[in-house]
C-alpha cells in the first residue's frame, strides 16, 4: 500500500539528508533502517545496528547520547520499530539531550515481513505523536525538493529532533552488513573509546 | 530513644555504585528503589532516567556500555516481564548490563495480582542468561552488591541484584 503524496525512494534519502558523517554515532534499528544505515556508513564503525529487539533503537540511542555529550547521535528507525516503542519518544524528550536526532522513516508498512500494512499508511502521524511526547522540533518531508531544508534540520533545529521521512514502499538498500552483535558492539565501542583517547 | 534510620542501606548501595563508576539510574519508580533514584539525583556524577517500560533501560544500559560508561536499570519485579526480548542483545551481544530488582510477590506479598512475575523473576532472567544475586537479609545486601558489580564489570556478565521482599518489607493491603 503506498502513502498518498509521496515519492521519496528510501534508498536516496540518507545520503542528502547526512552529508557528512563527522563527529556522528548512529544506532539504527533493525531491518529496512539499518540496511539503509549500512549502506550510508558502509556498515562502520561508528554504526551499530540490530536486526531483532524491534524497538530498541530510539532508547539505546538515548543511552549513547546522555553518555557521550561530544558526539551527535542519530538515531535511524522506521514506523513500525518506533510504534513498538513508543514510550521510547516520551523518555527522550523529556531527557531533552542536546546530541540526539531520531531519523524515522516510515513507508506506512511492515517491508522486512511482506509488506503488510502499517498503522502510518491509515491514521496514524508519527511526527504528531513526536510532538505529543514531548519533541519541540519535528519536521516531516516527503518531496525531493524538501531534503535540503531536511539536512539542514538535523544540524541547526533545537534538540533533541525528530524527522520524519515518508517514503515510497520500495525496498531498502541491498547491502550485507555483520550480524554478529558481539562483533558489532566490541568494533563500535573500541573505535569511540580510541576516538576519546586521542 | 536513638531514632534507627531503616533506609541506611540505600546509602551504602550507592555508594557502592558511584564507587564502581555507575553513571546513570534508568528507573520505573517503585518504593524499594525511591530513595536510590533521589540519592542519584543529588551526587554530581549520577544521573537517573525515567523510563516509561523496563525494557528501555535495558537498550539505555546497553547505550552506555557501546561508549564505555555504566548504568544500573533499577525497576520492581513485575517489570522484569518487560524486558526478554530486549535481553536477546544482552546475551547475544555480550553486554554487561546490571539491573537492580526490588521483589514484589515476594516472602509476605499480600497482593494476588503480583504473585506470577513474582514467582518468574529469576527463571526468566536465567533463561536469558544473566545472572542472579539474591538478598533476602541486611548482611547478604554488600556482598551481592558488590558480586553483582563485579560480574557485570570485569567479569563481562549481565547480572541482576534482587533485593527480595524478606529484605525489603512487605507493603500492607
Amino acid at each position: 500500500m503506498q502513502l498518498p503524496d509521496v515519492a521519496l525512494d528510501r534508498k536516496e534519502v540518507l545520503s542528502f539528508l547526512i552529508p557528512s558523517m563527522k563527529n556522528i554515532l548512529f544506532i539504527a534499528g533493525l531491518a529496512g533502517s539499518s540496511k539503509d544505515a549500512a549502506g550510508l556508513t558502509n556498515d562502520g564503525d561508528n554504526l551499530f545496528t540490530m536486526a531483532g529487539c524491534m524497538g530498541a533503537a530510539v532508547s539505546m540511542g538515548l543511552g549513547v547520547a546522555l553518555c557521550a555529550p561530544k558526539k551527535n547521535v542519530v538515531v535511524i528507525t522506521g514506523d513500525g520499530e518506533l510504534l513498538m516503542n513508543l514510550g521510547s519518544l516520551a523518555s527522550v524528550a523529556n531527557m531533552a539531550p542536546e546530541n540526539l536526532s531520531i531519523l524515522c522513516i516510515d513507508n506506512g508498512c511492515h517491508g522486512e515481513t511482506g509488506g503488510q500494512v502499517g498503522h502510518t499508511s491509515k491514521s496514524t502521524d508519527l511526527a504528531k505523536i513526536a510532538e505529543g511526547a514531548g519533541f519541540t522540533s519535528v519536521m516531516v518531508l516527503a518531496k525531493q525538493e524538501e531534503l535540503e531544508a531536511g539536512a539542514k534540520f538535523l544540524v541547526r533545529a533545537k534538540p533533541p529532533r525528530f524527522l520524519l521521512v515518508r517514503v515510497t514502499d520500495s525496498p531498502p538498500t541491498n547491502f550485507k552488513r555483520n550480524l554478529d552483535p558481539a562483533q558489532c558492539r566490541i568494533r563500535f565501542r573500541q573505535a569511540y573509546l580510541m576516538d576519546q583517547s586521542k | 530513644m536513638k531514632k534507627i534510620n531503616k533506609n541506611a542501606w540505600v546509602s551504602d548501595l550507592f555508594q557502592l555504585f558511584v564507587e564502581a563508576k555507575v553513571t546513570l539510574f534508568p528507573y520505573i519508580p517503585d518504593a524499594g528503589n525511591a530513595k536510590l533514584i533521589e540519592l542519584a539525583e543529588a551526587h554530581s556524577d549520577t544521573r537517573p532516567v525515567l523510563l516509561t517500560s523496563e525494557e528501555e533501560g535495558v537498550a539505555i544500559c546497553a547505550g552506555a556500555d557501546l561508549v564505555g560508561e555504566r548504568g544500573v536499570l533499577c525497576m520492581q519485579s513485575s517489570g522484569v516481564g518487560n524486558c526478554p526480548n530486549f535481553l536477546s542483545f544482552v546475551s547475544g551481544g555480550n553486554f554487561p548490563i546490571l539491573m537492580m530488582v526490588s521483589m514484589r510477590g515476594d516472602y509476605g506479598e499480600q497482593n494476588p495480582w503480583q504473585y506470577p512475575m513474582g514467582s518468574a523473576v529469576e527463571p526468566i532472567l536465567k533463561a536469558m542468561g544473566v545472572l542472579t544475586f539474591r538478598v533476602d537479609k541486611r548482611q547478604d545486601l554488600e556482598g551481592a552488591a558488590v558480586a553483582s558489580l563485579s560480574a557485570s564489570g570485569k567479569g563481562g556478565q549481565a547480572a541482576a541484584l534482587i533485593l527480595g521482599q524478606r529484605f525489603l518489607g512487605a507493603k500492607a493491603f
